[in-house]
């Protein structure tokens, strides 16, 4: 049985009514009792925010050490065959677009590792001909030889398509969900193979099928009600866990950021809303990997760092070429699936970033706040 | 107190002596130097690393340099295969690992679980056959079940390290029945490894006969891990001096000291 029928007999209606209504005697008795009822309870208005905070502090530190895994993020493309409202990519829009070649994006992961990176996240739009199976074979095998560790986060693809891929050395996928609500999926996803939400729900077990060793999973926060958000992926976790049992299973939570597509966030999540959010998934989930971008201000970062983040990104850049300029002659607009020539500095950005720091200054900030920044935690020879 | 745990018998593992019976780990500090004074407060001379954080390819990488803080005059390196899901895998870290480090000591852990982290019992059986062929010193991680920890010894493994908990879990001696037919029936030396959060679970499992233990995480994230590493030397040290002297067998009643048929005698 996939998640999906798991999500469709969620009691989903419950579970939200108490994450607004739980009491403080309910967070209490939820703490130490590991399930989507205590879940829902420790994201509920009742909690105390700074007894969670140190709660999940204490249970980071027991887990994971006073360690943070570095990972850089490398735009392979933004190409996209999709109509997302709210995303800088969707195909609608009139921006600068590129697909590096596998020697482009060799170019672009060489700077990263000058960096000091050595788990890298190959990012890319959907489009099966811009950025097809192959390309992406093909760019997991150009970087093999010189990265421990490679992840993807691309459009979902059928366990038989993913094979080559991890054979060809990729070890982590990435997948968001986007938003776990239904009908707000259908209205935000407008065009293309995205539409298909159960397809898109499904692409974790794909990818363990196909022998990832690492699933990321999350959703966009800003498209529905945040706690139903956090309620569905706290379920996708319990599901993961128990399912894909031999994979690392780890959670992002990408608060929408502005983007060429000028949408404006259908929900509101605060910062402290935020913060509740990675606590109680701690709590609940004491062993999964949490990962932070830079999609948040450096002092959010640090603040949360403590809290629950196990893997950060720093000094990124979320456009092809964005490190050091590979793809600037090609770059061009694409309409109904054709080039049209067009000229600029560099493609455009799927989102801004908010934290401008190079990643030298967040180690060093790390380093103060009594962390070690690990960069390599993963070899080559562990992948299959 | 120096005077008494001098006189405590050595460890010896594959023709080895060691002074110390406390074996430490190097994963969650805060730092390369934090961990370099943490060891030297233990009194370890044996101490593990992941491959994993390691550069294997002989390039000296300056951001997986975690060797360089551990010197190989101090210490004899016991690299790790921690993220090896299958032997397969760890054979392959293994083999890499040797040539990056020089050391043919491994402690051979495959955990297919990244969860509980917990034991592969058949992809490690496997593993140890091979890689005590391939002249490895194997100390393999394991649950504590003694039927394999005796399979293991039987395959040539150096030592059999069953865990008394959950990685980092800090919960102590929960395999204590276990780890007792372990003990009993150990003809290799065997070392507590994983769940030790205390010194005094470290003082419990030297009692009980354990030839050593591995700490990790209780040194790593405690708010002074140099410290936390002398204490546990400490408890290690006065729990084997303890289980050599022989404790007193415990009673559930009150034992009178003066005897109560002192009369016969007079």
């Amino acid at each position: 049985m996939s998640f999906v029928a798991t999500f469709n007999s969620l009691p989903a209606t419950e579970l939200c009514r108490y994450a607004q209504n739980a009491t403080a005697v309910d967070v209490e008795t939820a703490l130490g009792r590991p399930s989507l009822e205590s879940f829902a309870a420790l994201i509920s208005p009742s909690a105390d925010l700074e007894q969670l905070a140190k709660l999940a502090h204490a249970t980071t530190l027991r887990h994971f050490g006073k360690v943070i895994r570095f990972y850089a993020p490398l735009y392979l493309s933004n190409e996209c065959i999709n109509i997302c409202r709210y995303c800088g990519f969707s195909r609608d829009n009139p921006i600068l677009r590129v697909t590096l070649t596998p020697e482009q994006v060799a170019a672009e992961a060489r700077y990263l590792r000058t960096e000091g990176f050595r788990h890298i996240l190959l990012v890319a739009g959907e489009h099966p001909h811009f950025v097809s199976n192959n390309f992406l074979r093909d760019c997991v095998a150009q970087l093999r030889p010189e990265w421990p560790s490679i992840a993807l986060e691309v459009g979902p693809l059928e366990t038989e398509d993913y094979r080559p891929i991890v054979d060809a050395g990729a070890e982590g996928l990435v997948i968001y969900q986007e938003t776990y609500n239904r009908e707000v999926y259908a209205a935000m996803h407008a065009s293309g193979p995205k539409m298909n939400f159960d397809w898109r729900l499904e692409t974790p077990e794909r990818a363990y099928q196909a022998g990832f060793k690492r699933l990321g999973i999350g959703a966009l926060l800003g498209l529905a009600d945040w706690r139903s958000e956090a309620i569905a992926v706290a379920a996708h976790i319990q599901y993961l866990l128990k399912h894909c049992w031999r994979a690392q299973i780890t959670v992002s939570v990408p608060r929408m950021r502005p983007a060429a597509s000028e949408f404006q966030p259908l929900t509101q999540v605060t910062d402290r809303e935020l913060v509740q959010f990675v606590c109680a998934l701690r709590l609940t989930f004491p062993e999964v990997g949490i990962a932070l971008s830079t999609r948040e201000t450096a002092t959010l970062r640090d603040g949360l760092i403590p809290l629950g983040v196990t893997m950060i990104s720093a000094g990124s850049h979320t456009e092809p070429g964005g490190y050091t300029g590979q793809g600037r002659a090609d770059l061009h607009l694409t309409k109904a699936g054709r080039r049209i020539e067009s000229e600029g500095e560099h493609a455009t950005v799927q989102f801004e970033i908010a934290d401008n720091r190079s990643p030298a200054q967040v180690a060093s900030k790390l380093n103060m706040m009594g962390y070690e920044p690990v960069w390599k935690d993963w070899d080559i020879s562990l992948n299959g | 107190m120096a005077a008494v745990v001098d006189q405590n018998s050595p460890l010896r593992i594959a023709g080895r002596e060691f002074r110390s019976r406390l074996i430490m780990g190097t994963g969650k500090f805060a730092s390369g130097e934090q961990m370099a004074a943490a060891l030297t407060a233990s009194g370890a001379e044996l101490v593990t690393v992941a491959l994993r954080r390691a550069d294997l390819t002989g390039g000296k990488d300056k951001f997986a340099n975690i060797l360089t803080f551990l010197d190989p005059k101090q210490y004899l390196l016991l690299p790790n295969t921690s993220g090896a899901r299958t032997a397969e895998e760890a054979c392959r870290l293994a083999r890499l690992g040797r040539e990056a480090t020089g050391s043919a000591w491994l402690k051979l852990e495959i955990h297919p679980d990244p969860r509980y982290l917990l034991p592969d019992p058949i992809e490690t059986m496997k593993a140890a056959e091979i890689l005590v062929k391939d002249g490895f010193t194997v100390l393999p991680y394991i649950n504590a079940d003694p039927v394999l920890a005796k399979r293991l010894a039987d395959a040539g493994c150096a030592t059999v390290m069953p865990l008394g908990s959950p990685i980092g879990s800090a919960r102590g001696l929960e395999t204590r029945a276990s780890l007792a037919i372990i003990i009993e029936q150990a003809t290799v030396p065997v070392v507590v490894d994983a769940g030790l959060g205390a010194p005094s679970h470290a003082a419990a499992a030297m009692e009980m006969g354990a030839d050593a233990v591995l700490i990790n995480t209780a040194v790593a994230v405690a708010a002074d891990p140099v410290r936390m590493a002398e204490a546990f030397k400490l408890a290690v040290a006065a729990g084997r001096t303890a289980f050599e002297i022989g404790l007193a067998p415990q009673h559930r009643e009150a034992d009178a000291t003066s005897p109560l048929t002192g009369f016969l005698n007079q």
